[in-house]
């Protein structure tokens, strides 16, 4: 039982068949075209991706899948892969296509280790049917993809934190530029995209862009895979429609009694009840499909201290701002909860935030304060002055 | 001039942490100069240039904590960032390469904002307080708190330490409380010295710099080289101080002190005393030690020159062995005098330990000589004097530790010293050294060669023994075949030299070496090669070719020194170090040397009179194999 129906109808193989009748540009083309971005979050445009990753002069190329489905409340990528593989591998196949890349990875969150055998299997299949391979389906093109577990670190899902884990080096996130697109994977050119944004790139081969653009808003085009999870009667994988409001989305799942609502995961936003009318797009909350739904009962400094305290343990440690800021905020909220932090010293926290959000050296440290951030902002009233409780008698 | 061992490729180091500012693929554009703004000023620059050398070369100073000119960049601290128009995020000016005009401000109300946090979280987690540590008023993040105007730790300091001391190595103490995590360590081991003994091991806020699986430093494949030490912005690495002990010897009146120095610690102690580098302090030095205390100062290159004429008799008596008698002897011979190489080549190449030269190190050999010759000559029972060497090196405490130095019959040499514990001492004894007057050496070793000082900088060995060498047994003058008998060829600092020296024409034996050979026709028309490596990563390179069998196998003698630029940059050097200041250093060694009357360490009168009153039986006489030689240990890469 899918809540995918859109995925449930494209015939397969259908994109590749297209992809292959087409040039590398009118590929790429097709999907500038339909407007995709990464649906991993950071909602980078694929087209403008796939067109560098073209444009870059390199004997090897590879097309990387990020399927390190590590944020907290996302498992849509788990579905998809499960239910869906053929058609993220046909993605795959697609970029290939696009950018003149022989060799695939499908980078596979460790603790998704039990859906390998079944992706082996769906791999195996393909290359029986000439779908990978040295000659895919007679049209002289080669490409194949293995299969790289990921060890369980959060910041492998940053793309060069998992082209370093690929490399065999600690995941750490890369110095950027150069993007990966110009030196990835050792030092090729390499297009890393998330698993669903793949699938899509399939469905817009085969059913054309101007179809892709028919649904969501000028700037998020398209249709998005939510995990929602939370305080709600039906918690599960949904497709809607990008520009969806906050209420509508907690119409359709059952929480409209919501206090808040995190989106885009624990690095995501934090929205409040008085601003469900927003829309859940790139222009306006940006997500990478984590919706997160707090109920009535919810403290919210409960759910800044369970953000804080992943934070805290997954930063990489390299670099200042997000190694010791998340530990300094996460202190900070056990100080809220003790009713031992000071306004001035509250004060500081969100300045911290606001530097560890533009000196941090990759997307973690840039979003963990998000959520810190948004709370501190919108339930402020809820913060401050809580009794010094003696929880231990 | 740049170390070319920073240059070349490849790395084992993370690409995280490499130098990253190459030409981008697909670029275009990519061979024309760009013009960038910066706070207002412009300034063109090939394209590539990194932010932070575009505001060097208009003399913008941008602060900086991980960056170091000898490492490849790492962008962690952030502490460099600035912002870049049109970017959201502040960019790291060391990592940021310039591929278009771009508009950058350095110092806007965002950027002192964001480092001020910086450098308030990096005190947050720095445990230790400033005027009981060894690196105060010489320490980066020190520096920066003043320059950011700290005036609280606005996210706390912590107030007990977190880590304990690892005090197991010989030569290196680790004290991760007052770690920055700024990494310079890590890739000075890998990068620099391609060793990689240390690693940064947790996530996070627990991530630390610890050796494999946490083991203690002594007990893992370490070379002791202190390279790490001298790119330590703070105090959490710093060699084993024996200060203490010396100071302990000297005010017990039974004891006789002795301290030898060396010629690179000389060349570079001024630093510790705020002169510029490049002025070495020899003989100021003299006075001061002995008014510190010490009872006899002697000069390290008097025992420089006795290696000479060891390790060179060594070659020889290796050449004929193999060019006249045909036997199997391992060739080429390699240097012994670095005890950091020599470690590394105990735990990297064990199967090349008999081309390892067998006589000991100057400092070792001068222990011997003191606690034997010395101690009869001059009626002082050896078991009280105690042996004091300055040394510009952290593995030299290793060394004299090692239980094989024991020759006299006693610890050869007790205590090494590095410059920075002599300058401490120095600053205790409330002496200003560069305004000492100068005495020289104490008698019985005080006359010492050119040759003797400038072992302090790479390609140093060589040339002191190619200029005995070439004398004894082609009996031409050297200054005839080279200008002043500098032999320049195996000069300067490329990584790795490679040089030959054809022997068209042999002289008659000399008196010093006529018991061992009849005459030297078996080099006659042979061309001696031989080669230069500084720094174990070229080190390494060059034992990689003589595995593979490619040209340096046919070397006949190779001089390995541990640390990049020899003596000069060792791990017991004044901090900071960099290029410029090791060459101006190696400046200084060698106008030195020019000044000696007496440049070869064959002609040195003391030297030529202790093989005719002591070591009787010549260079490599059994006396001095006793004394003077040594063996090693193949170690490999077993940890304990």
């Amino acid at each position: 039982m899918s809540q995918i129906p859109t995925f449930n109808a494209m015939p397969p193989n259908l994109g590749l068949q297209r992809a292959l009748a087409m040039s590398p540009m009118e590929i790429v083309k097709e999907i500038a075209d339909s407007g995709l971005k990464g649906r991993g979050g950071a909602g980078f445009s694929t087209g403008i991706k796939w067109e560098l990753a073209a444009e870059a002069v390199s004997d090897r190329k590879f097309i990387l899948c990020n399927a390190d489905e590590g944020e907290p409340g996302t498992f849509k990528d788990r579905v998809i892969l499960q239910e869906y593989a053929d058609l993220v591998f046909e993605g795959m196949t697609i970029a290939a296509l696009a950018v003149g890349a022989q060799e695939g990875i499908l980078f596979l969150r460790g603790e998704y280790t039990y859906l390998r055998a079944h992706l082996e299997a769906v791999l195996l299949a393909r290359r029986e049917h000439h779908l990978l391979g040295e000659n895919i389906l007679g049209f002289g093109s080669a490409f194949d993809i293995r299969i790289f577990m990921g060890a369980g670190a959060y910041i492998c899902g940053e793309e060069t934190g998992l082209i370093e884990c690929l490399e065999g080096f600690r995941g750490e996130p890369r110095n950027r530029p150069p993007y990966p697109v110009h030196r990835g994977f050792l030092d090729c050119p390499s297009v890393v995209n998330n698993v669903e944004t793949l699938a899509w790139a399939a469905c817009i081969l085969q059913r054309g862009a101007p179809w892709f653009r028919k649904v969501g808003t000028e700037m998020s085009t398209g249709i998005k895979i939510f995990s929602i999870s939370g305080d709600c009667e039906r918690p599960g994988v949904f497709e809607f429609p990008m520009g969806i409001t906050v209420k509508e989305l907690l119409r359709h799942v059952g929480g409209e009694d919501a206090r808040a609502v995190q989106i885009g995961g624990a690095s995501g936003q934090c929205i409040p009840a008085s601003q469900f009318d927003r829309a859940i797009a790139f222009e306006d909350i940006p997500t990478g499909g984590s919706v997160i739904v707090f109920g009535p009962q919810r403290d919210m400094l409960d759910v800044i201290e369970n953000f804080l305290g992943f934070f805290a343990d997954e930063s990489c440690g390299q670099c200042t701002p997000c190694r010791l800021g998340n530990r300094k905020l996460l202190e900070g909220v056990k100080m809220l909860k003790a009713g031992t932090c000071s306004m001035a010293y509250l004060n500081e926290l969100c300045a911290l935030g606001e530097t560890m959000m533009i000196a941090s050296k990759c997307g973690l440290g840039q979003s963990s304060p998000c959520a810190f951030l948004s709370v501190v902002r919108n339930f402020r009233e809820e913060l401050m002055g809580r009794a010094h409780t003696l929880t231990h008698a | 001039m740049t170390d070319s061992l920073t240059l070349d490729k490849p790395r084992r180091a993370p690409a995280s942490q490499q130098n990253q500012n190459l030409p981008t693929p697909g670029l275009k554009g990519a061979e024309t100069e760009i013009t960038l703004t910066l706070d207002g000023q412009e300034v063109r620059v090939p394209p590539g240039t990194s932010i932070l050398e575009a505001a060097q070369k208009l003399g913008t100073h941008i602060p900086t904590l991980c960056h170091h000119p000898d490492l490849c960049v790492a962008g962690v601290c952030r502490v460099c960032s600035v912002e870049v128009e049109g970017m959201r995020a502040l960019q790291a000016a060391c990592t940021f390469p310039v591929t278009a005009p771009i508009q950058v401000r350095t110092h806007s109300k965002k950027v002192r904002l964001a480092r001020r946090h910086i450098v308030d979280l990096l005190l947050s987690d720095h445990y230790g307080e400033c005027y009981s540590c060894r690196r105060n008023n010489n320490c980066e993040l020190q520096s920066l708190a003043r320059e950011y105007g700290v005036d609280m730790f606005r996210f706390g300091h912590p107030e007990t330490p977190r880590h304990e001391i690892d005090t197991s190595s010989y030569s290196v103490v680790r004290d991760n409380n007052k770690c920055v995590m700024c990494r310079r360590c890590v890739r000075t081991c890998i990068d620099l010295q391609e060793v990689g003994t240390i690693e940064v091991l947790g996530r996070s806020d627990k991530s630390h710099i610890a050796p494999y699986l946490n083991k203690p430093l002594g007990s893992v494949v370490c070379i002791n080289c202190g390279q790490c030490i001298n790119r330590c912005p703070t105090g959490a690495l710093h060699a084993q101080d024996y200060t203490d002990e010396v100071w302990a010897a000297i005010d017990d009146p039974t004891k006789h002190v002795v301290i030898q120095t060396a010629p690179s610690p000389r060349a570079a102690i001024g630093e510790c005393f705020g002169l510029p580098p490049g002025r070495a302090l020899t003989f100021e030095l003299n006075t001061a030690l002995k008014r510190a205390g010490f009872d006899r100062v002697f000069d390290t290159n008097f025992t420089a020159d006795l290696t000479i004429l060891e390790e060179g008799t060594e070659l020889l008596i290796r050449l004929h062995k193999a060019l006249k008698l045909g036997e199997s002897v391992a060739l080429p011979q390699f240097t012994s005098c670095s005890p950091g190489w020599v470690k590394y080549l105990e735990h990297f190449y064990p199967e090349y330990i008999p081309n390892l030269s067998s006589a000991k190190s100057p400092q070792q050999m001068f222990g011997a000589i003191i606690k034997s010759y010395y101690a009869k000559t001059h009626n002082i029972p050896a078991k009280d004097i105690v042996t004091v060497a300055l040394m510009p090196c952290s593995a030299k405490k290793f060394e004299c530790n090692r239980p094989e130095m024991d020759a006299s019959g006693f610890k050869d040499v007790d205590y090494g010293l590095t410059t920075r514990e002599l300058a401490k001492m120095i600053r205790e004894s409330g002496i200003r050294l560069p305004d000492m007057p100068k005495t020289g050496f104490d008698t019985p070793f005080g006359t010492a060669t050119g040759s003797g000082v400038i072992f302090g900088a790479t390609g140093g060995v060589m040339e002191a023994a190619l200029r005995s060498v070439i004398e004894l047994v082609t009996g031409t003058k050297v200054e005839d075949l080279f200008a002043h008998a500098d032999i320049i060829p195996v000069r300067g600092f490329e990584g790795i030299r490679y040089v030959e020296l054809p022997i068209p024409a042999v002289g008659p034996v000399p008196a010093l070496l006529a018991d061992r050979f009849s005459s030297w026709d078996f080099l006659k028309g042979a061309t001696l090669k031989v080669a230069v490596a500084h720094g174990t990563a070229n080190a390494k390179k060059v034992m990689e070719d003589i595995k593979a069998g490619g040209p340096f196998s046919q070397c006949h003698f190779i001089e390995f020194m541990g640390c990049p630029g020899g003596c000069i940059g060792g791990g017991g050097q004044p901090i900071p170090t960099s290029p410029e200041i090791r060459e101006a250093r190696a400046r200084a060694i060698y106008s030195e040397d020019s000044a000696y009357p007496v440049r070869k360490s064959h002609e040195n009168p003391d030297v030529l009179k202790i093989y005719s009153e002591f070591l009787k039986e010549g260079p490599c006489g059994a006396k001095s194999h006793h004394l003077l030689h040594t063996h090693y240990t193949e170690r490999g890469k077993y940890i304990e």
